[in-house]
């Protein structure tokens, strides 16, 4: 029996704000647990929220980019439950009438097409504190409340999307809008990003959609993947043993790599969601969308057109380099220093990013500085140094951050190109290889690449290749 | 007979202060020794600060030595509902979830005292989150009302209305969700006035229905609750529904008289159920206001007798909502020897939580599920906004709308505490102002035979308190009602 797999995905992303989404607070990362705290985040009895506009901006820029309806007149509401990381009882979210409906998203297809994801909603609400068991008393928990109260944006995607894979391509496209826009770092490790998946199957050729089940705690690309992948295969299982599907909310355990029960259709929580009386409409004139609109800043698709436009530079290197919006920012500034687009293109496609990708950093802790980048290209194409010392100033570059001036220096990688100490030089050279050269002279002009070798090797590879060959010629002649 | 220096009014105390004649700290010190030798039967202050009142009151006199920052309330006594967070002052809310409850941070009402040299001399007992109509409801025991001391004050705002009729501070701020302030200000003989929604700031003040809630003043004669509605009102970045509108000076135009206004009489107001004693007297008020210039006219509000449904149930579905917090984690009181989370949150609220609280957080809880939303709470909202167009048709009309403030005067104490029907019903004059946000003002208008107060309500357009503190001034200083005094004793009328 063949099936179809049916997933939609909530992206709930942290907004990028200096401050929380409904009072002053920092929204540093790592500060020591409840340093980023005042009465309104704490839910003091008497404090109330005032919604930080730059948090609803940030919303309206993701709205945007994802091409959807901005409402003129969105509302707060609250969603009620009890836990210890809610500090209000209640979290401020919205529901009937989000700030964003419609839109939707392209995926590259491993075909070389796109897919078209729809996108239902993007509703703004507030981040939970953070529960911690691990405080060495085995009978108590901790809450940290630095989280609580930060911004999100959470981003409903229709039920478009058919394996696994198109689901961590959304969730990655959708991180690398979102960064590109300022909206969110997307850092997944500081918990910047997370999602849900909603996943159900139905035999191909269906009509009707099954019973569907929630997966929580997906916080990699790589959890997207597996946790959807082992639901897909845990429904089909028990289909095909002839069970019912039951409508729950599963929580994923990535070390473990499989999922559990957290709670049934039963058990489900009755949120009762009502307006909040203490935030009046959020309204939105179509000036201020408009202002938004036209800050938009460019995103990855464009950005990677433009470059094969502009720099001339093949349509894979364009998209390597505009997959992260720094690693974009980090390319253009190299090539306002050193106008050689494929050439400093070569240099972050092999040697940059295979040393990011093996210290496990991204672009924005590297230690060479665009400059410095730029600077090791030009040096070599003026003929200071010969491409292969490059990488070695390179290597050194990467480690100590200094400039690649500075390091030639210090190192004498300089290459020789004084003519009088090469003169010297290829005469020791051509009276050591007699033989060689009466070779050369009588035709066999092959010779002529091991006379060259012979100089290079002398000079420990410090002479310019061209003087070299230029100097050689004029000898043998 | 000398008056006592605990009866002055704020205004009349100011000039005193002024002059010399009497210092903050004179005043303070009376005040204290009537609340020590007083409070005790009338069981007003939650919790006293004489040592820091005393310490305000000599910055106070220092200031009024130097002439320096003056303002009509520096070296006032006056005390706070315990709804009004205060820095540093334990903050109960008459619950005793709040019991231990020191805030970390000051309500924008009491920044504003503070700022104003005002001297506080302590916090004021209450219904149990505002949750009440007579006082009892409080964690710690009943306020009595000073007219009779068998019969309570009314409320939720009653500790602050008998400490202002029974001379133990010089005025006060209540809150008033469906009537908290005016209904005890009737009960207790003194003025109360409700400002419009969004007129002051809500910040510090605990939530109990966070559309409804307002803060206002309370005050022994309608000149004092200018000056204290002065000192509280205006827009704060804080509280997102307070109003930015310009504030004027609630004491200009006070004596300016009510010839030409034109006051509305609701019909649905005067109904069967509300004691003719009272209704005598409001009549009489209302050719009073006739004689003093006013045309009087009668007005339908039609959908007057859905407000107490529908207040009892867009408040208690707030109040659920805000009491979530209270959950014994960061602050308040955590019942002990709970075995897990739930248990925690179960034993907590439940040992936490008095009687009236928890039934309305269960009513509240019920009218948001699930299944019910649209029946209840959607459908209360939408009658909502019909009470409010009511209003807002007949103010095409009228200036101001007079009517009773309650069906009936103090009640006694445990009268009405085993029938919440009853003692509901107690607010149905009230609660229409709240519903459509508008200003009230409750004023002294009469004894009944048994020597008990009688409140004359006014209600006025969305931020005209000015028009309706003109209107009770007039009345005011046109009769003497404002200037009988309780007795302070026990009465065995029955009624
Ligand atoms: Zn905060």
């Amino acid at each position: 029996m063949n099936y179809e797999s049916i997933i939609g995905l909530e992206v709930h992303a942290q907004l990028a704000t200096k401050s929380k989404m409904f009072c002053a607070c920092s929204t540093a990362f790592g500060n020591p647990p409840n340093s980023n705290i005042c009465p309104v985040c704490m839910g003091a009895p008497g404090a109330l929220p005032v919604v930080n506009f730059a948090a609803v901006e940030m919303a309206i820029k993701a709205g945007l980019a994802f091409g959807s309806q901005i409402q003129h007149k969105s509302i707060f509401a609250r969603k009620n439950y009890f836990y210890p990381d809610l500090s209000k009882g209640y979290q401020i979210s919205q529901y009937e009438f989000p700030l964003c409906l419609g839109g939707h998203l392209d995926i590259p297809l491993a075909s070389g097409e796109t897919k078209r994801i729809s996108i239902t909603r993007i509703h703004m609400e507030e981040d939970a504190g953070k529960l911690t068991h691990d405080y060495g008393h085995a009978e108590k928990s901790h809450v940290d409340f630095n989280r609580c109260g930060v911004g999100l944006i959470e981003i409903v995607s229709g039920p478009d999307m058919r394996t696994p894979q198109e689901a961590a391509d959304y969730f990655r496209k959708v991180r690398q809008i979102l960064v590109y826009l300022g909206v969110c770092h997307g850092n997944m490790q500081e918990g910047n990003l997370r999602c849900d998946a909603n996943v159900s199957i139905r035999k191909v050729g269906d009509t009707k959609l099954g019973t569907r089940t929630e997966m929580k705690n997906l916080n990699s690309f790589k959890a997207v993947e597996r946790a959807i992948a082992y639901e897909i295969n845990r429904q089909i299982a028990a289909v095909e043993r002839g069970e019912i599907i039951i409508q729950e909310t599963l929580l994923w355990d990535d070390a473990a790599g499989k999922s559990a029960s957290l709670r049934s259709k039963e058990d489900a929580h009755d949120y009762r969601y009502f307006p909040d009386p203490d935030l009046l409409p959020l309204i939105v004139t179509t000036d201020w969308i408009e202002g938004i609109r036209k800050q938009l800043p460019e995103l990855a698709a464009a950005k990677a057109a433009r470059f094969v436009r502009d720099y001339g530079i093949p349509e894979y290197d364009a998209e390597v380099l505009t997959a992260e919006r720094d690693m974009a920012l980090y390319y253009e500034k190299c090539i306002a220093v050193y106008n050689s687009p494929k050439k400093i293109s070569n240099w972050i496609m092999t040697e940059l990013l295979r040393e990011l990708k093996n210290e496990g950093i991204d672009i924005t802790a590297c230690r060479i500085t665009p400059e410095h980048l730029a600077q090791l290209v030009t040096l070599i194409d003026d003929g200071i140094i010969s491409g292969k010392i490059g990488k070695d100033v390179f290597e050194e570059m990467y480690t100590t951050g200094h400039a690649p001036a500075a390091i030639i220096d210090t190192k004498g990688l300089k290459l020789v190109s004084d003519t009088s100490e090469l003169d010297a030089i290829i005469e020791r050279v051509l009276s050591t290889n007699q033989k060689q050269v009466e070779q050369y002279k009588s035709g066999k002009v092959a010779v002529f690449g091991f006379l060259v070798g012979q100089v290079m090797k002398e000079t420990k590879g410090q002479a310019s290749p061209q003087v070299v060959n230029e100097l050689l010629k004029k000898k043998l002649s | 007979m000398t008056t006592s220096l605990t009866q002055l009014t704020i205004h009349e105390s100011h000039e005193r202060l002024k002059t010399g004649d009497v210092t903050s700290e004179e005043l303070t010190q009376a005040y204290i020794k009537r609340i020590e030798a007083v409070d005790p039967q009338l069981n007003c202050y939650l919790t006293r600060v004489f040592d820091s009142a005393l310490l305000q009151a000599k910055k106070a006199d220092a200031q009024l030595k130097q002439k320096s920052d003056v303002t009509p309330l520096t070296g006032i006594p006056l005390a706070l509902k315990d709804i009004f967070i205060t820095k540093g002052i334990r903050t109960t809310c008459a619950s005793k979830l709040l019991d231990n409850y020191i805030p970390p941070y000051n309500s924008t009402v009491a920044e504003k005292l503070d700022r104003s040299g005002a001297v506080l001399l302590g916090k004021l007992n209450m219904d149990e989150f505002a949750m009440g109509s007579s006082n009892e409801h409080s964690a710690y025991g009943p306020v009595k009302n000073p007219w009779d001391l068998t019969r309570t004050p009314g409320g939720s705002s009653g500790g602050s209305a008998a400490a202002i009729a029974a001379d133990l501070c010089a005025g006060t701020f209540g809150t008033d969700t469906g009537g908290s302030i005016r209904q005890p200000a009737a009960m207790c003989g003194i003025v109360g006035m409700k400002p419009t929604y969004g007129r002051v700031s809500r910040y510090g003040i605990i939530a109990f229905a966070s559309s409804l809630d307002q803060v206002g003043p309370m005050a022994k004669d309608v000149m004092d609750c200018a000056l204290l509605l002065n000192a509280i009102t205006g827009h704060d970045a804080r509280d997102a529904t307070s109003i930015a509108a310009p504030v004027p000076d609630y004491t200009h135009g006070l004596q300016s008289g009510i010839k030409g206004l034109t006051i509305g009489v609701p019909r649905e107001y005067f109904i069967d159920g509300i004691d003719p004693q009272i209704e005598n007297h409001v009549r009489s008020a209302i050719d009073q206001l006739k004689l003093l210039g006013a045309n009087i006219v009668e007005i339908s509000l039609p959908h007057t007798e859905y407000a107490v449904p529908v207040y009892y149930t867009i408040a208690p579905a707030e109040a659920s909502s805000n009491l979530a917090r209270y959950d014994g984690v960061r602050y308040g009181k955590a019942a002990p020897g709970a075995v897990d989370l739930a248990d925690l949150f179960k034993r907590t609220r439940t040992e936490g939580f008095g009687p009236e609280v928890t039934l309305r957080i269960i009513i509240g809880t019920f009218v948001l599920s699930a299944g019910y939303y649209d029946a209840y709470y959607l459908k209360a909202q939408k009658v909502r906004t019909l009470i409010k167009q009511d209003f807002l048709k007949a103010f095409h009309n009228v200036d101001a709308i007079v009517a009773p403030t309650a069906p009936t005067a103090a009640f006694k104490l445990g009268e009405k505490s085993n029938d919440p029907l009853q003692m509901y019903l107690n607010d149905i004059f009230t609660i229409p102002a709240n519903l459509a946000g508008l200003p009230g003002i409750s004023l002294p208008c009469g004894l009944t035979e048994n020597n008990l107060p009688i409140g004359l309500q006014l209600i006025g357009k969305p931020l005209d308190e000015a028009t309706l503190l003109r209107i009770a001034y007039a009345y005011e200083q046109s009769t003497e009602w404002h200037t009988k005094k309780p007795s302070m004793q026990k009465s065995d009328a029955k009624k």
